[in-house]
């Protein structure tokens, strides 16, 4: 096995009353990417601040590159790269300006730290607004230019907290495409993420974790097998054939199913595709069930959540500090 | 490169930083040009035919009260400046850079010097065009120029120490107001002391402001320092040496929360 560049054993931290970290174990084996899995205040921002050296835990042990992130933070921050929710630039400084003064304070040489800046700028198509103050930047080009600043002394190890989390569709593409490439060049990645679309396609390994502690870890096909794959969904005309339609449902897929009652919504866990949709149709029809709508969809986190808790994933914005 | 050496660069960096900022927002520097100059010109044409001072003329006395105010503003507006900093997230990055840490808080605080520097700049030429005369030479004048940037970044220090502890740059504003304006006034800024109350005059007498101003106005009059200077220059040290490590303390408890 190849050594971990990111280890975490028992991680506590409390902020009062709040068990922001309550045992987290993690590892990140060298040139993969750990996506760590969890709704708002399951402790992913904290584990983050921990392992880049921002704040220190409670108890518990945790290395970087093999160094202690307690003991020898200046030595860990040489080797880490950092790029969160909460773009970290100079909203006054340039693009071109904020890259220049984070490669300098890396202690690269100035002109090391320009041709680094310049090729970034062009690799995440910030050409034309490099001589622009960050502030008139769109979302999406401070996640970019953020994501640059973390990488322009090519660290061995990138931490990205929720590095899409707020943006549209096309940055949010536009963000997963810099990443793999990240992925392909060989550094050691951790990612959190409130996305299972995200984790899946992206990380080599997800830990899920929830208060604070990771609850699965593996594959995103080997938490696939526990959550069942993907999902048939259909949306009843009349909330009187929910029952039927269960019943229809339930026969079909590999698990029990999951009523809304307000959208007049029948969904269960498949692990097959062939021919399922069909038969769903004709037996719905046959049991004199009228359909608005059905289709195939990937699980939510709170699906995951529902199927390795036994409850949804909690709405608990604003905890996590 | 050793220690001392990275943190000089790094300071040099965080000055840079500051001074791009100034370039931006030119508004910032408003406090230490603009309300000075209005400072000189109100009290020394408003007020300086209805005070009298023994001595000298009125706006000859009036500057060294001036500078000083201005400088101890200055000085104490770095906690706003580190107050919206630490607000960003740009701190985050900073503390996640093998950089010197402390090189964050000493670019700060000389950035507020140059801008103390540029104050008593402007206010020195506005002052010489309405009557001020520093009779007392250069070499004094330059002493005095000293003094006061030894006080004001000392107050810096302790602006570091404010702005760590407060939430809301904004909330420091009104205590600011609250708390340096009145002491510029009781004080022997803009009148002689003797002409207040005697139980005020004890106080203004005693405060480091007043000692600073003393020996300011000494220096920059007649030429010597004045029985103020020694006490200015403890007072200012004194403040050194409690707010600079002071300031370090919180700055960093506050960002490793």
């Amino acid at each position: 096995m190849t050594r971990a560049m990111i280890e975490a054993v028992g991680l506590h931290k409390s902020f009062g009353d709040t068990h922001a970290l309550a045992g987290l174990d993690l590892d990140v084996a060298e040139g993969t990417i750990l996506g760590v899995l969890g709704p708002n205040g399951a402790g992913k921002t904290t584990a983050v601040r921990v392992l880049t050296t921002l704040i220190r835990p409670d108890a518990g042990h945790a290395t970087v590159a093999g160094i202690d992130v307690v003991r020898q933070p200046a030595e860990v921050r040489t080797r880490i790269g950092v790029a969160g929710q909460y773009a970290a630039l100079d909203e006054l400084l340039t693009g071109l300006e904020n890259l220049l003064m984070v490669g300098r304070l890396y202690r690269l040489d100035s002109r090391v730290a320009r041709q680094r800046a310049m090729a970034l700028i062009e690799r995440f198509e910030l050409g034309d607004a490099a001589n622009r103050p960050v502030k008139t930047y769109s979302g999406g080009m401070r996640r970019r230019l953020d994501l640059g600043a973390a990488l322009i002394a090519e660290p061995p190890v990138i931490f990205l907290d929720e590095p899409t989390t707020g943006l549209d569709p096309k940055g949010r593409l536009s963000m997963w495409e810099l990443i793999a490439d990240l992925a392909r060049s060989g550094t050691t990645l951790l990612m959190t993420t409130q996305y299972l679309e995200e984790a899946d396609r992206l990380a080599d390994d997800i830990a899920v974790i929830d208060h604070g502690r990771v609850i699965a870890r593996g594959t995103a096909s080997d938490l696939k097998r526990q959550v069942g794959g993907e999902r048939l969904e259909i949306t009843v005309d009349n909330p009187a054939f929910l029952g039927a339609a269960r019943l229809v449902l339930e026969a079909l897929g590999s698990g029990p199913s999951h009523v809304i009652e307000d959208e007049r919504r029948v969904t269960v866990a498949v692990t097959a595709h062939d021919g399922v949709l069909t038969r769903a149709i004709r037996e719905l029809d046959s049991a004199g069930v009228h359909v608005d709508d059905i289709g195939f969809r990937r699980p939510t986190l709170d699906e995951v959540f529902l199927s390795l808790t036994g409850r949804p994933a909690e709405e608990t914005v604003g905890i996590e500090s | 490169m050793s220690g001392v050496s990275w943190w000089l660069s790094d300071t040099v960096e965080m000055i840079r930083r500051n001074l791009i900022h100034i370039k931006r927002t030119p508004e910032l520097l408003l406090d230490v040009t603009l309300s000075p100059i209005m400072f000189v010109l109100l009290f020394s044409l408003v007020f300086g035919g209805a005070i009298d001072v023994p001595r000298v003329d009125y706006t000859s006395f009036l500057m060294a009260g001036i500078f000083v105010q201005t400088i101890a503003f200055a000085g104490i507006y770095t906690s706003v400046l580190l107050a919206n900093d630490l607000q960003k997230g740009m701190i985050d990055r900073f503390r996640s850079l093998p950089m010197s840490q402390s090189s964050v808080l000493t670019g700060r605080t000389f950035t507020d010097l140059l801008r103390a520097l540029l104050a008593v700049a402007i206010m020195w030429a506005v002052g010489m065009a309405v009557g001020f005369r520093p009779t007392g030479g250069l070499l004094p004048s330059i002493a005095a120029i000293g003094l006061m940037l030894l006080f004001g970044f000392a107050l810096s220090w302790i602006g570091v120490a404010a702005g760590s502890v407060v939430r809301a740059p904004e909330a420091l504003q009104g205590v600011i107001f609250a708390v340096v304006f009145p002491l510029t006034f009781v004080s022997s800024a803009f009148v002689p002391t003797a002409s207040m109350p005697d139980w005020l005059a004890w106080f203004a007498d005693r405060q480091p402001m007043t000692l600073v101003i003393d020996a300011v106005r000494s220096l920059t009059l007649t030429g010597e320092p004045g029985p103020a200077a020694i006490p200015a220059i403890l007072w200012s040290l004194g403040f050194l040496v409690v707010s600079l490590p002071l300031g370090v303390w919180l700055y960093n408890r506050r960002t490793t929360q």
